[in-house]
């Protein structure tokens, strides 16, 4: 008796792989450059980084 | 006569790319996200605001300079991204958009959405929580301005549409000299005045030799519904209040000899320019391009040359600082 065929879903192409890589890639470091700057800036500004003058 | 086709039943977002099936998965390349952003408007954004950030009284440290022009130009690219999520159907029938990310199906009108929607939330909150709020509030209000009044109200109802929505594309000085003090004067204002009164000669000049592409696309500029004659018109009464402007920074002692002169020269050079437009009897393509390609260099002279004179001092003693 034949096995019914797995439903293997959405399946990518090489293509879509490369821009979904390259897209994760550039979240990625977008997150870690926001990381790098609130943290550089807390340093810069020291306690004044919680007084925001109008 | 109105040269908008009647066939051109345009409203709102979504027809091009909205043929894509939902679950398929994205193909667009992160060169198509930054397409989105347009980039060539955000270095002038960019460029703007460093010298409203530079010329500003007071001091700023230079990461919080940068910070604050990092947030522009993110705040730049998101407007970007909205408009061109809602104006995915008219860029599809236009020459000159035609091949942006959505109306050639890379990115969909959703993706672009929600990128654009989240780039503006970042670019205000890390602004308001690293630099001030009132730069943070100028510069949501800079958003909505661009997308809402501009993009989504008046862009397809008005042939004042850019005389009004130039005013978005004013305000980065006033945003750069927010961050450094915290308030504004007379001087962002002008700064924005000069912007704001640049924008409809710069644009109707454009729309002078695109008017095809507008009628098409059935947006109402100015040479669409009012025609040409009018709107050279328009663009000479436009570039004598502009002039003036350009010039005030010196008489009223915000910036020195070499900007009046400057203004002066090349403020005599648009009025020329605007005049060969004026007085063409073919259609005014030529001089419309020479008109369109100088006024880009015109506000990039005024700004660099004030930024030369008043901004780099104050940018190297606050980097000695």
């Amino acid at each position: 008796m034949n096995e019914p065929a797995k439903d293997e879903g959405i399946v990518l192409t090489e293509a879509q792989k490369r821009t979904r890589r390259s897209r994760s890639i550039a979240i990625a470091l977008s997150l870690a450059a926001l990381v790098v700057l609130f943290y550089v800036m807390t340093l810069v500004k020291g306690p004044v980084v919680l007084i925001r003058p109008m | 006569m109105s040269l908008i086709s009647e066939g051109a039943n345009i409203r709102g977002p979504i027809t091009a790319g909205a043929g894509l099936d939902l679950a398929e998965p994205s193909i667009a390349s992160v060169g198509d996200y930054i397409a989105l952003m347009k980039p060539r408007v955000m270095s002038l954004v960019v460029f703007t605001a460093l010298v409203g950030l530079a010329v500003a009284p007071g001091s700023l440290h230079p990461l919080t300079g940068f910070t604050a022009l990092l947030c522009i130009a993110v705040g730049a690219g998101a407007a970007g991204s909205l408009n061109m999520w809602y104006d995915a159907d008219i860029d599809a029938v236009m020459t000159r958009t035609a091949r942006r990310p959505v109306p050639m199906g890379r990115v969909r009108p959703g993706e672009a959405l929600a990128f654009g929607l989240t780039l503006a939330s970042f670019a205000v909150v890390v602004l308001g929580l690293l630099v001030n709020l009132l730069a943070a509030a100028l510069l949501a209000f800079t958003i909505f301005f661009y997308v809402v009044v501009y993009t989504m109200w008046l862009k397809r109802s008005t042939s004042q549409n850019i005389v009004i929505g130039g005013a978005a594309g004013a305000f980065p000085p006033m945003i750069g000299w927010a961050a450094v003090t915290g308030s504004l004067s007379i001087e962002p204002v002008l700064l924005f005045m000069i912007i704001f009164f640049w924008t409809p000669p710069h644009f109707w000049a454009l729309a002078l030799y695109r008017t095809e592409d507008y009628a098409r696309a059935g947006i109402p500029m100015l040479p669409v519904v009012a025609g040409d004659a009018s709107t050279r018109r328009q663009i000479m009464l436009h570039t004598l209040v502009l002039v003036p402007l350009g010039v005030a920074p010196w008489p009223l002692g915000f910036a020195g000899a070499l900007y009046g002169v400057t203004a002066v020269v090349t403020g005599a050079i648009m009025v020329t320019l605007a005049w060969q437009v004026l007085r063409e009897i073919r259609p005014a393509e030529r001089a419309s391009r020479h008109l369109f390609a100088f006024s880009i260099l015109y506000l990039f002279l005024l700004f660099a040359t004030l930024l030369a004179e008043r901004g780099w001092g104050g940018l190297i003693a606050r980097l000695a600082a």
